[in-house]
């Protein structure tokens, strides 16, 4: 299981195991990463899965399609790291993923 | 790709059949069960202002959970009453346009009122963009004391041991102060947004208004009013007010006339007859659920959570309306291009396939963020979080104060299938 790193707002470090498959939002939330609230259960439907991707993984997770980057777009506090962590997939690849979720999800 | 307005075909004009029934004199009761399912009309305001719709919707929801009205006043019209269902309309907004209205009746011919959340991308979100700063999280903590400072301040005035009515000292005072706020509003002119907020969902039916004339003209008010503002607000960029944004913004700097005060009425009604439900809404609901209002004096922590379990139990807007853009086959009906689908996100949170025991009101429900009284999709609410700090606060400075808010008589509701709430709920405070 690859492991992931979550930084929240006040600089809590909390590093989890995702698992392969589910999603990287899925991992937050069966750890109880606070700060990522998922209202819509990880269906690109209400934004609130929103974290800050580090620009080292940026790359590896790619651009988001078309429905999240509506999504994204509704928050006035996206930035071009923004990505809904409900949309990125656990590969084996995510080993050592980190990304830093903001204060307030919208 | 977003339909142009163009392809939106009318309504059918033999569906409409006018109804006799207002608030003076609504429609008696009628057993939801005793009549054919084709014969039902969820829509109709008689069973909302007599708290009798819920029946209606648990029918639709076991036996018809697409259902469709061939007749009413509203014209004909699809009902989805399923959570899922409901979601995937509302999460597919290429097939199902918000244009050019987002309530199940047809907008005023006379005195249209565009705005952006009955707009289709690209407008759509330019405009939103305009605005939504003010509902952002940065600028909502900055407010946050200023909130916390003026709710105290409602509740102190509170005549304690006497009756009085909860939605008229309370909720409405709450939310007009942070709309007020948020517009950066003359503070003693601010009761007019309550009423223009009032007015702008009013049908001469509900008691509210005269005649639709009556209805424009106090909206061409509100227009001069703001238009005021505007004007002075324009080319001052620093303002992080409702106003200064839009008139500052490209996306909205040029908006039309009918687009100014649509918007405007967006942003009022918005930001009024929402939150406000949903504070009257929390009263009724821990009187109905005593055991919870022990639970909740036992432990405030149990307040953000239980804030989402009253706008999930309230549903303070009942639906939203989308039409269909193209043929649609769903789950074995034939949805055609133009037809008028209506969400009705208050039955979806009720819906047992999400919500165990639905009809409860438990402060500790464990998915009570799962709701859909915000929407899902590109036009959820812009200002779910004010309404949450809102409710928040308000519940924690309540508790400070009171042991009880007790419901000392039977409240009142609103004649509407859209705006869903009180205009009067009588209530004593107990002292701690």
């Amino acid at each position: 299981m690859p492991k992931l790193t979550f930084v929240t707002h006040d600089g809590t470090v909390h590093q989890v195991d995702g698992e392969e498959g589910r999603s990287v939002m899925n991992a937050a939330i069966d750890n109880l990463v606070p700060g990522i609230d998922a209202d819509c259960g990880g269906e690109c439907a209400c934004a609130t899965c929103h974290v800050y991707v580090d620009d080292a993984w940026l790359a590896h997770v790619g651009e988001p399609d078309a429905a999240e980057d509506a999504m994204l777009d509704l928050n006035p506090e996206r930035e071009p790291n923004s990505r809904l962590s409900c949309q990125i997939e656990v590969t084996g690849q995510l080993e050592g993923f980190r990304a830093r979720i903001p204060e307030f999800q919208m | 790709m977003a339909a142009h307005p163009d392809s939106i075909i009318p309504p059918d004009e033999g569906a409409f059949e006018e109804s006799p029934y207002t608030k003076a004199d609504p429609q008696p009761y009628v057993d939801p069960y005793s009549l054919p399912l084709e014969a039902l009309n969820p829509a109709n305001p008689s069973l909302f202002y007599q708290d009798a719709h819920w029946d209606t919707f648990a029918r639709l929801r076991e036996e018809a959970p697409i259902h469709y009205t061939k007749k009413s006043e509203f014209g004909a019209y699809w009902s989805f009453v399923k959570y899922k269902h409901i979601k995937y309309i509302d999460t597919h907004h290429e097939d199902f346009s918000s244009y050019p209205a987002i309530t199940v009746g047809e907008p005023d011919e006379e005195l249209p009122l565009p705005m952006f959340i009955a707009m289709d991308p690209p407008s759509h979100g330019l405009q939103r963009k305009a605005v939504s700063p003010v509902a952002g999280p940065r600028n909502l903590s900055a407010l946050q004391p200023i909130i916390r400072r003026r709710a105290g301040a409602i509740l102190d005035e509170l005549p304690v041991g006497e009756t009085f009515n909860w939605v008229e000292r309370v909720s409405i005072e709450q939310t007009t102060q942070m709309l007020a706020t948020l517009f950066d509003f003359p503070w003693e002119d601010r009761y007019k947004l309550t009423r223009w907020s009032d007015v702008a969902t009013a049908t001469p039916q509900s008691g509210l208004v005269e005649s639709e004339q009556a209805r424009r003209m106090e909206l061409l008010e509100c227009r001069e009013y703001f238009n005021r503002l505007w004007k002075e607000r324009t080319g001052h960029t620093k303002g992080n007010d409702l106003i200064s944004l839009m008139a500052n913004d490209p996306a909205t700097e040029d908006m039309s006339e009918a687009e100014f005060l649509g918007n405007l009425v967006l942003l009022i009604v918005g930001g009024n007859d929402t939150t406000r439900n949903s504070l009257s809404g929390g009263v009724v609901a821990l009187n109905r659920f005593p055991e919870q209002f022990a639970k909740l004096r036992a432990d405030p922590s149990l307040i953000p959570n239980m804030v989402s379990e009253i706008i999930r139990w309230q549903t303070p807007l009942a639906h939203m309306r989308r039409r269909a853009v193209r043929d649609i086959e769903f789950e074995g009906h034939k949805i055609r291009e133009g037809d008028k689908v209506v969400m009705w996100y208050l039955s979806g949170n009720r819906d047992e396939e999400v919500f165990e025991n639905a009809e409860a009101f438990d402060i500790e429900r464990g998915n009570a963020r799962s709701h859909m009284a915000f929407g899902f999709g590109i036009h959820r609410c812009m200002g779910n979080r004010v309404a949450e700090m809102q409710l928040k606060i308000v519940w924690e400075e309540c508790l400070k104060r009171f042991r009880h808010v007790e419901v000392v008589g039977e409240p009142e509701r609103i004649f509407s299938a859209f705006v869903h709430g009180y205009s009067d709920l009588p209530v004593r405070l107990h002292p701690r």
